[in-house]
């Protein structure tokens, strides 16, 4: 069921928000545009959705905490106790009506709050419907891996990438989760609320990204604590026009070449000797032979040069933070490499191989022309 | 009130002094002393974690700490903070004050109180010496499996595993105790309804604990199997479930969050009407809202993951609980406020705190209800909102409430008055300090910061409110050291305090300041609520309470004991047991190292046999020598 969101939600929303004097201020604070991780700027139908309902909350909840601190405040000031004055106030032990009350007309709030909470919550809980992007989300520590099961290059293998979602506006993203070691939470709170990626389970999450957002990059991190690096464990969401997503699907699901001379055939070298054990490439040969090359325990890597960040978002791919990266990854983020375990698969991080010089600035070319 | 020092009746002379005096006792005030220092000792330990945090965040891409020290920092911080100030003070109050305000000479089982302190003390510092000692927990407070199962080379989380479980065998321990101390324990015409909120409110916590507290230690033995014995119960590669653990350890974490407050409830309980010069507004409904709360508190755990894919109907059935146990908690509230309303204030110190511990409280209250409400909630879940949220409640809420409790009741333990101005330092300081560093925390979160992250990058707008928030934590630090001094100095410097200082409303005012180790000379007949009031007030035609004349008190005032007052001897036998229980724990965080971990067990388990033995066999009272 496609809901009238753009409509009904925002003339209620302005109508809420003009109530909402006193938090308001702090609010209108928040939507500008140096807050891009900021829940309260909703940039997805079910990030709406959720706003709408948390403003109406905030409304309400501002409204029983003025009343509340007010009268507290008041008896403060009202019956303390003067110089003047010695007599004993009255003692007064209770009142039974006064006690119904006040336990009533909190649950009755409460009850008119549970109604628009559950339609809400059974409504973003329900199956993507229609015309869906389908997405498997796995977290490792501590990066993204995304699958699009749908979008397939010419083998039938489906486009796989690390730490940077793309997703087209105006269509409903169904992502479905999981995790490789730990529990992770994939949370870009302009685009919705967070949802927990549970080892042998699966969840799911929606995400239908405003029309007129597209363009744009959003970022999100994990937020469930998963050791060493959980601060680090980044991502990147691109908004894109359908177009533009249907261009960098085609891009993303051709091969990469293999590079015949120069810096990057000797990076070549280096790459299927030292970095496959545990990334991953699809290749393609001189004569146009296509082939996976390494193992998939570490960001798949075939259009590492596409991707805008490196190290799930903790710098930007440049040639230089590259180079620093596999000079040392550990320098950028904290991670246990010496824990590796590759008998239960279990990868801590990536370990710094000592490479010399050459070796990593062939890697450089390699990894920044994969684009 | 004359006080009458009949030591000749107790059949033996207490030894008070020196060390061995504090070691060997069994006298509740004195294991309540102990609990309210070692609460306070380590205080400054939780503090000094919280500061570290805080200076790392207070900009961006921080570098103080490595991300592996700031996640022992930020584990041990919430562990300590719950474990080892919190909830000993509140042992420290329940213990000190439960047998005074019920008219009783002891707890039921003195010895047993005195072994659950020492198994508290031990299991805190083995806790803090894993900073030492092979690293601390790094997997959070809430050690979430299998994150807290994955990496076993490291004996952290074994730290916790162990340190946890045996800190709740020794809540198990003192809530048994006070439940048959204030079921069985109390004076003639004590009834129940007529018991102070206090009391009331720790009868409500040790059933809590009681209850809760072998579901995690379940939990804890799982993840201790898992982690050293090979076990899968967290294992989802072998059929396990990770979530089990989320279950088993919130059905022990959200009513430990009513174990927290409820007691300062009380607290705040007793002092609003003892300085507005009235009754509590609703004693009953006081008392069965706290009643209510623990019994809904085990039917909300689920709130804490409303993330984790429960599916919508479990999260609808736990969101409306979780509104549900707002309507218990506002009726406490309103009745605190309505017992204010009419009153005649005086804003001393302990007042300013509990007055203070409404105002902060309900900021605390309304952000739990926006728990409650999932679609909202899966923004706020796991980010510094709800790092606001919980502080609100245990700081803003327990412990100004306990802090309070600290103002009003050291008179009767020290004889002496804490200093009025420094508490007026300590209070306003502190205010101010908590709002700044925990305010701004409701904005982070909402503006998507995660907890749990040792640095956050420029650009995501989190600097100036982390900047705030750390000035704030160092206005905290600095009131927590007026509160310190006011304290120490107090002994020596306060002025006297009396039995009654504060004209009060509930019977351990009758007694000297500080008590006789027999508690009272004469142990008081209860006829009333508020009995001591009673005594000193009557009310005229318009309801206003009038001093009753001198004297004028029904008979029989007292109870006679014409066999005398029979004291426990003291025993160090419970502390033996105690660091014996705690060795063997010990051993068992070191059994993967073989050797070291057997050998510390068998000389542990040695130990424990000698302290339980000795205990059995030594008879409670000695004969006088």
């Amino acid at each position: 069921m496609q809901r009238p969101v753009a409509n009904g939600g925002g003339r209620r929303r302005s109508l809420t928000r003009t109530l909402a004097v006193v938090p308001g201020a702090l609010l209108l604070a928040a939507c500008s545009s140096t807050l891009p991780q900021s829940s309260l700027n909703p940039k997805s139908a079910e990030a709406r959705q959720i706003d709408d309902l948390w403003i109406l909350v905030l409304v309400i909840a501002t409204i029983v905490f003025v009343i509340v601190e007010a009268a507290l405040v008041f008896a403060i000031f009202r019956f303390r106790k003067r110089k003047d004055d010695d007599r004993e106030p009255k003692q007064i032990h209770g009142n039974t009506a006064l006690e119904i009350v006040w336990s009533i007309i909190p649950a009755v709030i409460l009850a008119a709050v549970a109604v628009p909470t559950l339609q809400t919550l059974f409504d973003l809980r329900s199956p993507a419907e229609g015309d869906v992007v389908n997405v498997n989300v796995t977290g490792h520590q501590w990066w993204w891996e995304f699958e699009y099961p749908d979008i397939l290059d010419d083998q039938g293998r489906p486009l796989t990438t690390a730490n940077e979602l793309h997703l087209p506006v105006g269509k409903t993203a169904e992502l479905k989760m999981t995790s490789a070691d730990v529990i992770h939470s994939f949370w870009v709170p302009p685009l919705g609320g967070k949802r927990d990626l549970v080892p042998g389970r699966e969840t799911f999450i929606k995400i239908t990204p405003d029309a007129d957002r597209a363009g744009e990059q959003i970022p999100g991190q994990c937020a469930e604590f998963c050791w060493l690096s959980h601060a680090d464990m980044r991502m990147l969401v691109f908004l894109q026009t359908e177009s533009d997503f249907a261009a960098w699907a085609a891009s993303q699901t051709q091969p990469a070449d293999i590079p015949t001379d120069g810096l990057a055939a000797s990076g070549y070298e280096t790459f299927t000797a030292v970095c496959a054990a545990c990334h991953q490439a699809v290749v393609a040969g001189p004569g146009g032979t296509v082939s996976v090359v390494g193992e998939a325990l570490a960001p798949d890597l075939t259009h590492f040069g596409s991707r805008s960040t490196l190290g799930a978002r903790v710098a930007s791919n440049t040639a230089e933070h590259l180079a620093q990266w596999i000079d040392n990854p550990s320098d950028f983020k904290a991670m246990a490499p010496d824990l590796n375990d590759f008998g239960t698969g279990r990868i801590l991080g990536m370990p710094d191989y000592g490479l010399g010089d050459d070796e990593i600035a062939g890697l450089v070319a390699l990894l920044e022309g994969w684009k | 009130m004359a006080v009458t020092t009949r030591t000749e009746d107790l059949g033996y002379t207490p030894n008070t002094d020196g060390v061995w005096s504090w070691i060997t006792t069994v006298d509740h005030k004195r294991i309540g002393i102990m609990y309210a220092v070692s609460a306070l000792v380590f205080s400054l330990v939780g503090g000094l974690e919280a500061l570290l945090i805080r200076t790392q965040l207070a900009g961006p891409n921080g570098t103080v700490l490595s991300a592996d020290a700031y996640n022992q920092l930020f584990t041990m911080h919430g562990i300590t903070m719950v474990f080892a100030v919190i909830m000993p003070i509140a042992a420290a109050f329940q213990n000190y004050m439960i047998p005074l305000q019920i008219g009783a000479r002891d707890v039921a089982f003195p010895r047993l109180n005195a072994f659950a302190y020492w198994l508290f003390l031990f299991s805190v510092l083995m806790l803090t010496s894993s900073f030492f000692l092979g690293g601390s927990p790094d997997g959070a407070w809430t050690g979430y499996a299998n994150l807290s199962t994955q990496v076993t080379e490291y004996v952290r989380m074994d730290y916790y595993a162990i340190g946890v479980q045996l800190l709740g065998i020794a809540s198990i321990a003192s809530s048994a105790n006070f439940i048959a101390t204030i079921f069985t324990m109390r004076a003639p015409g004590m009834t129940m309804m007529r018991m102070p909120v206090f009391t009331w409110m720790s009868l409500v916590t040790s059933f809590l604990l009681i209850l809760s507290l072998p579901v995690i230690g379940v939990g804890l033995w799982q993840m201790f199997f898992d982690r050293n014995f090979g076990t899968l119960f967290y294992a989802a590669q072998a059929s396990g479930d990770p979530l089990l653990w989320q279950h088993l350890f919130w059905v022990f974490g959200h009513p430990e969050v009513y174990v927290l407050v409820l007691p300062s409830m009380g607290i705040v309980s007793e002092i609003l009407p003892t300085f507005s010069r009235k009754p509590l507004f609703g004693y009953s409904f006081v008392v069965f809202s706290g009643i209510a709360i623990g019994f809904l508190g085990f039917g909300v755990w689920a709130h804490h993951m409303f993330t984790a894919g429960l599916g919508p109907v479990a999260e609808a059935g736990f969101g409306i609980t979780t509104m549900l146990i707002a309507v218990p908690t506002g009726v406490k509230i309103f009745n605190w406020i309505a017992t204010l309303w009419g009153g005649k204030l005086t804003l001393n110190t302990p007042m300013l705190f509990s007055i203070g511990f409404i105002a902060m409280f309900v900021i605390g209250g309304l952000s739990g209800v926006t728990h409650a409400i999932v679609p909202a909630d899966t923004q706020q879940h796991d980010t510094y909102y709800v790092v606001a949220h919980f502080h609100y409640v245990l700081v803003g809420g327990a412990a100004f409430g306990f802090i309070a409790g600290v103002y009003y009741w050291l008179p009767k333990w020290t004889g002496k008055m804490l200093n009025e101005k420094l508490g007026k330092w300590h209070f306003w300081l502190m205010f101010l300090g908590f709002n700044l560093t925990f305010g701004p925390m409701h904005i982070l979160g909402l503006n998507g910061m995660p907890r749990r992250t040792y640095r956050y990058p420029e650009g995501l707008g989190f600097e100036f409110w982390n900047g705030m928030a750390t000035i704030g934590s160092f206005i905290i630090a600095l009131s927590m050291l007026v509160f310190i001094w006011n304290v120490i100095r107090t002994p020596r410097k306060g002025l006297p305090a009396g039995d009654d200082p504060w004209d009060a409303r509930t019977i351990e005012w009758m007694t000297a300041s500080p008590p006789a180790v027999h508690n009272f000379d004469r142990v008081p007949v209860v006829r009333h609520l508020d009995e001591l009031w009673h005594r000193k007030y009557g009310v005229d035609e318009e309801g206003r309470a009038v001093p009753l004349p001198d004297g004028y008190v029904e008979e029989p005032a007292f109870i006679e004991e014409p066999g005398g007052i029979h004291m426990p001897s003291p025993s160090f036998y419970p502390m033996i047991a105690a660091f014996g229980l705690v060795t063997l724990g010990a051993g068992l965080v070191f059994w993967s190292s073989g050797i070291l971990g057997v050998g510390m067990m068998v000389i542990g388990a040695g130990i424990l046999m000698w302290g339980v033995f000795g205990w059995a066999g030594e008879p409670i009272t000695r004969e006088a020598h």
